[in-house]
């Protein structure tokens, strides 16, 4: 059924409002950007690692979770809703429940790319059938804002900071959804908010309906982190796209697909400039710095058009 | 008509788990608890079980799945030893705080470092107040009727808490004993049916598991965990008589051995207990008044029943087969030691680390530890009271 932007806005939300995420967070409109593309009569039980989005949507005695929720620890959600998964098969084969459910775990950069990954690597290897969600902010944003391997090169983090003789972090981020498209499963994909939501909607809702492993590695910024004014979500997603830094694309059963390609592909100084974290870049004699970070965001989205044979 | 077999402990384990027919176990190997799942695989491969078999890159995700899948209501569970267990360590109070009853085999075996691959109580003594129920095996009869008995008093509604079936690796684990197997059916029918009262997986009722926990509330929750250890002593009691009835073994919190009317007596945990009965059995034909106790159930722990079995008693030696590493001794022995301290004229207690990475014990090197006690009965005189066993110096 074609996208209809009226219609989804208007599904009951299954993360009810009253939790504490800060104003502006890219976290919770992630979570309800999948959690839309459940169909409404279908059944979820939602994991989720340590986090900002687990710490402020389930403090005792309230959760805003309106499917079964778990919550585990910081490095293991993959590991916990494959457990989930297997007890289903089990309990449905046994014939103890009659329910269809899906399967989704959510977790930070963090989480994900970093302390939870031999989890999610393994939970992915073995095929169950769920799909890992990656809200990725770029940084340790719960403890604080310190660096991560999503972190982008010169990030100013407080693990990272820029000083007197430091230009902030010294390596280029991770690059998370290919390492997992290594795996070979059903369906990686890779996207954030941009225009009326189309490309998250779609791509989570064949990442829930594909059998099989799935994972969306999803741009949520930060405004805390990145030090952007906060009602600029959809705008920093925008530039993230639009500079090329975060290109949409999606590996459906082996098939490399771009889903979105600039009219015009921006310079990376827009993405930078109006994120106070990248702040020392625009100093008198660090042009340099930014000639780099353009190179390396250059020769990333080369090799992506090749691999989606757009080269 | 029960079933004679010759088993290795791990086998037997193996066996329980296929007889109770798990919903999931979710496990990675591990010397020498590697058998288990290993076994249970094959039971898999040829439909003797329907059980989901996760096999998980890690201990951690071995645990991590096994709270997944308990939660989302499933009997579900997990064998390891040593490292193995040490990987779970945070998985291990988190599967205790949800009040997951999670069964794992634990097969002792020594921590690294250096690596070792031999029996001593290092890993689980080290789990000891994870939250975990700990019921220890002599040999492999005990390590397959206590599997079967774990399952009903983790699952028990005034329990609810994750329970570590131990015996020693290799020792027990790896040696091919004689066994007397419970009918498949019967087993079936003794560990009954999962029906969890909350679940992930209740279509009815959605459930919200492992929340963010203030200091408003958190307090109140580890009281309660607490209640749940507390309470489960006079469940394994209940458990121990429904399984006499149906085998004819009798289990308690632990087992005396000539203890009665001795004057020196040892406290013991898992297969050495084994080698130290020999010894009584020994030193009894001289005459000598000496018996041990062995303990079964070390979580919760039975200070009160273990005070009162050896307060007749004139000298102890408690065997850790475990450092504690606080310059005192080890983790046995602290436990005994308050267990007896309200006993008017208590018993003098040393201390012997021994068999630590899989050093060998034999009946002379346990009727050395009586000898030392009859020297302290005679002499009044308790020496040295942290004692290492076969210990070059």
């Amino acid at each position: 059924m074609a996208y209809n932007f009226k219609q989804e806005m208007n599904k009951p939300e299954r993360l009810a409002g009253g939790h504490r995420m800060c104003a502006g967070c890219g976290g919770p409109v992630a979570v309800r950007g999948v959690l839309r593309a459940l169909n409404p009569e279908d059944k979820a039980v939602i994991g989720c690692a340590t986090g900002c989005l687990e710490v402020s949507t389930f403090m005792y005695p309230y959760t805003a979770w309106k499917d079964s929720f778990i919550h585990n620890a910081f490095e293991n959600a993959g590991a916990t809703v494959s457990g989930v998964e297997a007890a289903y098969k089990a309990m449905k084969r046994k014939g103890k429940i009659n329910d269809d459910y899906k399967f989704i775990a959510f977790g930070g950069d963090g989480g994900t790319y970093d302390i939870g990954f031999q989890s999610l690597s393994g939970a992915m290897e073995r095929g169950h059938d769920m799909v890992y969600v990656c809200y990725d902010n770029g940084a340790y944003m719960n403890t604080g804002i310190q660096r991560s391997s999503a972190t982008p090169r010169f990030a100013d983090t407080t693990t990272t900071p820029a000083g007197s003789v430091s230009t902030g972090k010294t390596q280029y981020r991770k690059d998370l959804s290919q390492v997992i498209g290594g795996h070979h499963i059903p369906y990686v994909a890779q996207t954030t908010f941009i225009k009326n939501f189309k490309d998250l909607h779609e791509k989570s809702e064949k990442a829930i309906y594909k059998k099989g492993s799935a994972f969306l590695n999803v741009l949520a910024p930060c405004p805390r982190g990145w030090r952007y004014p906060s009602e600029d979500l959809m705008k920093m997603c925008s530039l993230a796209v639009e500079t090329c830094y975060w290109p949409l694309y999606e590996i459906e059963d082996g098939i490399w697909k771009l889903s979105y390609m600039p009219k015009e592909k921006l310079p990376i100084e827009e993405f930078l400039k109006p994120q106070g974290r990248f702040k020392h870049l625009f100093k008198k004699g660090n042009e340099h710095l930014i000639k780099e970070f353009q190179e390396e965001v250059d020769r990333r989205w080369n090799d992506l058009l090749v691999r989606c044979g757009e080269k | 008509m029960a079933i004679r077999e010759r088993l290795s402990g791990n086998e037997a384990v193996a066996t329980a788990m296929r007889q109770i027919n798990p919903d999931v176990v979710a496990a990675f190997p591990i010397t020498p608890s590697t058998e288990v799942p290993q076994y249970f695989s094959t039971y898999v491969a040829n439909g003797l079980v329907d059980t989901e078999f996760v096999p998980v890159e890690s201990e951690h995700s071995a645990m991590s799945a096994c709270v997944g899948s308990e939660a989302a209501g499933a009997r579900t569970m997990t064998a390891t030893s040593s490292c193995g267990l040490a990987l779970m360590w945070e998985e291990l109070f988190i599967a205790a705080s949800c009040r997951l009853p999670i069964t794992l085999a634990l097969v002792n075996r020594a921590l690294s470092g250096p690596i070792n691959i031999n029996a001593d109580h290092s890993d689980s003594m080290g789990a000891r107040d994870t939250g975990w129920i700990q019921i220890y095996s002599e040999n492999n009869q005990e390590a397959y009727d206590n599997f079967i008995q774990a399952v009903r008093i983790g699952e028990h509604k005034d329990v609810r808490l994750p329970v570590m079936v131990c015996q020693d690796g290799f020792i027990t684990s790896h040696a091919v004993e004689n066994i007397e197997l419970i009918e498949d059916d019967k087993v079936k029918e003794f560990v009954g049916e999962y029906y969890p009262q909350n679940f992930l997986l209740n279509s009815k009722q959605p459930m919200s598991v492992g929340p963010y926990d203030t200091p408003t509330y958190y307090m109140e929750h580890k009281r309660l965990q607490a209640e749940g250890m507390i309470k489960a002593k006079k469940v394994i009691l209940e458990i121990s008589e429904q399984f006499e009835k149906l085998t004819g073994r009798k289990y308690g919190l632990f087992e005396t051995y000539k203890l009665d009317d001795a004057d020196s007596a040892l406290v013991i945990i898992n297969s050495t207990a084994g080698t130290a009965k020999d010894a009584v059995d020994r030193l009894r034909a001289e005459g000598k008044k000496v018996g041990l106790l062995k303990i079964r159930v070390f979580r919760p722990f039975p200070a009160e029943e273990i005070a009162e079995a050896l307060e007749n008693t004139k000298s102890i030696a408690v065997m850790d087969k475990a450092e504690g590493f606080n310059s005192q001794g080890g983790p046995l022995c602290s436990e005994i030691k308050s267990a007896l301290y309200n006993i008017e004229n208590a018993p003098k207690i040393i201390n012997y680390i021994y068999g630590l990475g899989g050093r060998d014990v034999k009946v002379d090197n346990i009727i050395e530890v009586y000898n030392e006690l009859e020297k302290i009965n005679k002499t009044g005189d308790i020496g040295n009271k942290y004692r290492y066993l076969s210990v070059r110096d």
